[in-house]
């Protein structure tokens, strides 16, 4: 056991600090696992999302030291003996309280995206699809909707009003995965183009960086993205991105 | 009679009106909630968190159904045998017919709606062999098939303009005359209260893991449903059937409970104890002796051929792992952190486990820091599923209240004393679809305005706020804990007589504690305060799992009574059925079993 002081915002829309919480902690516990500490022995009501502590619901999106992550997967032995450690709620969303944030944004987004629509079954009765084939579309849909890409994107980040034309990182992995699915037949082009506004998207690439299932956002799904819509309209700011993209 | 200011305090509150009320967004939740809105009425979907994070995203292996892809012999009938002897012969034999019959035309609307199964070489969905199931038969993505699974039904909802009210705790079931008619909740952004008029609900809450120390499960988990049904008056049956998954992690300790997935097993993986021995040899029981390879080179010859070679004893039911892995710790061959080895890496290449256990791999190497392409991970059992549950009528999922159906895991039956691993994903969207069909039905058909009572209505927000005025009173977290470390150590899973008296003692103690809980802060989002009503839950969960645990004086599946070490027949013929009478006491009865056909019952002279 060792003892750490953990500096957590607290507050809620009218504002709000950051409070410090002398804790202690054990070996292999994560920073959620302090934060369930704080809750049951000095602070009861302090409020934060979380579900399934492995990784794999998406819930439990934060700040950790300015940095977007999961506070599941953040080992408190990450951090150096006696370094501060600040947790903050997700910037991009407004604050519901302490570490919660309103993200119905992202279920907004979703809703106007257009469904998937398959193509008839063959007649014995079966999709066939090759195991590589959908293998694209698998690495999209490892997604877990923390929207920790969302929170990181400066399109939004630090642009209110670019949210009602921009659906976010997340979401191009989404028309992204519906574009490439073997059985799909809709097409959602234009609607990429004007309305999700992947043109707005410079290819920071920030998006993937803070991606915990690791998936290539920029490189999988936005540049291929864009170059379909390019396909059909002619997009300036694509070609200037793919080029910046050569340079660095 | 409400008085007026208990009438005018429920016309203040918020107020939805529906046909359908679901509650739960899970597997079981969300596919009930497309059907019934797919029928025309008016449906809602109410969800403890937000939306696609259910407990359901959590799963891993797969979900089971005869889709014969990779296995021609199989079908519904060996689905539906497997079923029931996994459960002991204790399930619903209706609803295991019905879940085996309908599994594979829900895996393939799910595919229909979207999900990106894995493929076998010629295209079509590729299956996985899990414990207990003859033939390789869990459809598949990786190791996140319930992701795809919650992903594809959430996205269908949302296509379809399924209404959700996420982040909604429902705390108390409303009835009049005898029937369902509402139901009251919270907004955990405002502590606000919300009323819903329904002419017919669907329960879905899933499982009640959150009543042990130890367990895979989240913190929705806290039998919330279970508990609604029974203070509205249904029955609930089983209870004393909780399903310990053999292979939880057990280090660091922070990660204790999480689960590692039968899929390990389903590849190739096998259990060592700590010097090394294939200790699942040693344990093989008399039911299973035929099917069971003895021999170490006919397990490993069977992964490749089902046909010519019998299955390797790591693949017994799940029952038969988790205690003989504790068996092995107890005798001293343990691991050097109380478990046992899970062994994969010196079985399968490094490549081959990467792909096939993706999120395996992630977990053990994030949070462990254990590479299990090269090292062997340490596992013990964890508290994971709740075979029991509210009692319904199998084909149409009605509970014994009227207008009230449940679906998933909320609900019992299907899988009897111990559930075998796939069979949860299936079940979910069979019986779920089912839930909708028959909630749907009933809705359409009921006649004249469903009416609550404010008086009803009043009491249950005043009790629901107490805790607020209370000072220096219980803390919710250290009652919680208590709790759990009570269920674990005696009514875990090895049971005796006296243990469990002990603990329906301490739930006692804990139920008048809790009558004095105090918490800090305002109604908005404050988790103390929520815990308190989830405390609730748990408590009168813990007390049916204990009292039905009691009356079994036998070991059966997810039951094990140090007392009474061997099955007993007379108990293999009954269900327990637990009831609340209106002082609150919980009772338990002993019910038979209903009658198998001869068709059926042939399946297992064979
Ligand atoms: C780690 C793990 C792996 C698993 N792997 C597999 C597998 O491979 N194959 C398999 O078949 N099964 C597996 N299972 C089991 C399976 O995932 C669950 O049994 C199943 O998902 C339960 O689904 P459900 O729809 O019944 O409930 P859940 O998914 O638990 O959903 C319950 C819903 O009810 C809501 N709710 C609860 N209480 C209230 C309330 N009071 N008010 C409002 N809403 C409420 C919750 O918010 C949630 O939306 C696994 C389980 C775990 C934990
Ligand atoms: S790459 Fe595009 S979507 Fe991703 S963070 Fe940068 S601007 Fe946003
Ligand atoms: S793409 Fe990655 S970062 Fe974005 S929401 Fe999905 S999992 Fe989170
Ligand atoms: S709690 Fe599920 S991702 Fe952290």
């Amino acid at each position: 056991m060792t003892d750490v002081t953990m500096r957590v915002w607290r507050g809620d829309a009218d504002g709000g600090d950051f409070r410090p919480y002398k804790i202690s902690t054990e070996g292999g516990e994560v920073v959620l696992d302090v934060i369930h500490r704080i809750q049951a022995e000095q602070s009861g009501d302090l409020a934060v999302r979380w579900n399934c502590k492995a990784g794999k619901c998406g819930s439990c999106s934060a700040e950790i030291n300015g940095k977007p992550r999961l506070m599941c997967m953040t080992k408190m032995s990450s951090f150096e003996e006696g370094q501060a450690i600040t947790v903050a709620p997700m910037r991009t969303f407004p604050i519901i309280r302490d570490l919660v944030t309103d993200v119905s944004f992202n279920f907004e987004v979703a809703k106007r995206v257009p469904a998937f629509k398959p193509k008839p079954r063959e007649a014995d009765g079966t999709h066939r699809m090759a195991q590589i084939d959908v293998e694209r579309g698998q690495e999209f849909r490892k997604c877990i909707e923390c929207y920790l890409c969302q929170d990181v994107c400066h399109v939004i980040r630090d642009h209110e009003e670019n949210k009602p034309q921009y659906a976010g990182p997340r979401f191009f992995l989404r028309y992204a995965e519906l574009e490439m699915h073997p059985l799909d037949t809709n097409d959602r082009r234009t609607i990429v183009r004007e309305q999700a506004g992947v043109g707005l998207c410079n290819i920071t690439k920030c998006c993937t960086d803070v991606c915990p299932e690791h998936i290539k956002i920029t490189d999988n799904a936005i540049i291929p993205l864009k170059e379909r819509v390019v396909d059909r309209h002619y997009d300036p700011v694509a070609w200037l991105g793919r080029k910046i993209r050569r340079r660095s | 009679m409400a008085t007026d200011a208990q009438t005018n305090m429920a016309a203040e509150i918020e107020t939805h009106e529906l046909d359908v009320l679901v509650i739960g967004a899970g597997g079981a939740g969300l596919r009930a909630a497309v059907e019934a809105h797919g029928r025309g009425v008016k449906t809602g979907v109410v969800c403890k968190s937000l939306l696609g994070k259910a407990h359901t995203v959590m799963a891993e292996g797969g979900m089971a159904a005869a889709l014969r892809n990779v296995y021609p012999e199989d079908n519904w009938q060996v689905h539906f045998r497997d079923t029931m002897r996994g459960g002991k012969m204790l399930n619903n034999w209706r609803m295991a017919q019905i879940h085996a019959q309908e599994a594979p035309d829900r895996v393939n609307e799910l595919e229909d709606w979207g999900a990106l199964f894995d493929r076998t070489p010629d295209g079509r969905i590729l299956q996985r062999d899990f414990g207990g199931h003859r033939y390789a038969r869990l459809a598949h993505v990786g190791d996140r098939t319930g992701l795809e699974l919650i992903r594809t039904l959430q996205q269908r909802s949302v296509a379809r303009g399924v209404e959700v009210y996420m982040e909604c705790t429902i705390f108390q079931l409303l009835t009049s005359d005898g029937k369902v008619s509402g139901a009251l909740g919270y907004w955990r952004e405002t502590g606000r209260f919300v009323l819903f008029k329904a002419k017919a609900i669907v329960i879905a809450t899933g499982g009640s893991g959150r009543c042990f120390k130890i367990t895979s499960n989240s913190w929705e988990c806290t039998g919330d449903g279970h508990a609604l049904a029974l203070r509205a008056g249904a029955d609930l049956m089983d209870m004393e059937f909780f399903q310990f998954h053999p292979t939880g992690m057990v280090w660091p300790l922070s990660v204790r409970g999480l689960l590692v997935t039968e899929g390990v097993r389903g590849d190739g993986g096998t259990l060592r104890n700590g010097t090394g021995h294939r200790f699942m040899f040693d344990y093989i029981p008399a039911m299973f002796q035929a099917e069971t390879a003895d021999t170490e080179e006919e397990a490993d010859a069977w992964y490749d051929d089902h046909a010519g070679n019998r299955r390797t004893p790591d693949l017994l039911p799940r029952d038969e792992v988790a205690r003989s892995i504790n068996s092995e710790v107890k005798a001293g061959r343990g691991s050097p952190h109380g478990g046992v080895f899970l062994d994969i890496a010196s079985r399968r290449s490094a490549d081959y486990i990467r792909r096939r256990l993706p999120s395996m791999y992630h977990q053990f190497m994030e949070l462990a820091g254990v590479d299990i392409t090269k090292d062997p991970m340490e596992v013990a059992p964890t508290a994971h599923y709740m075979m029991g549950g509210i009692r319904v009528d199998a084909d149409s999922t009605a509970a014994t209240v009227p207008g009230l159906f449940a679906a998933g895991e909320a609900a019992a039956g299907l899988h009897g004393s111990n559930r075998l691993g796939g069979n949860s994903l299936s079940d979910l969207v069979v019986f779920g679809r089912r839930a909708g069909v028959a909630a749907t039905e009933y809705a359409e058909g009921r006649e004249g305005a469903v009416a609550v009572d404010g008086g009803d209505v009043a009491e249950a927000c005043a009790q629901a706020l107490s805790a607020f005025e209370r000072e220096e009173g219980e803390n919710p977290y250290t009652l919680h804990r208590e709790l759990q470390e009570a269920m674990h150590s005696l009514v875990g899973i090895i049971r005796t007589q006296s243990e469990i008296d002990q603990a329906i003692d301490k739930i006692g103690e804990l139920k008048e504690r809790s009558g004095n809980i105090s918490v800090e802060g305002n109604r908005a989002y404050n988790p103390g305060w929520n815990l308190t009503m989830d405390l609730v839950s748990m408590l009168t969960v813990s007390e049916a799992i204990a009292r039905s645990a009691l009356a079994r004086r036998e070991s059966r599946g997810g039951h094990t009574r140090d007392d009474f070490p061997g099955p007993d027949p007379g108990f293999g013929k009954i269900n327990h059925v637990v009831r609340r009478a209106d002082d609150g006491t919980i009772s338990v009865t002993p019910e038979p079993l209903p009658e198998m056909p001869a068709e059926l019952r042939a399946l297992f002279d064979e």
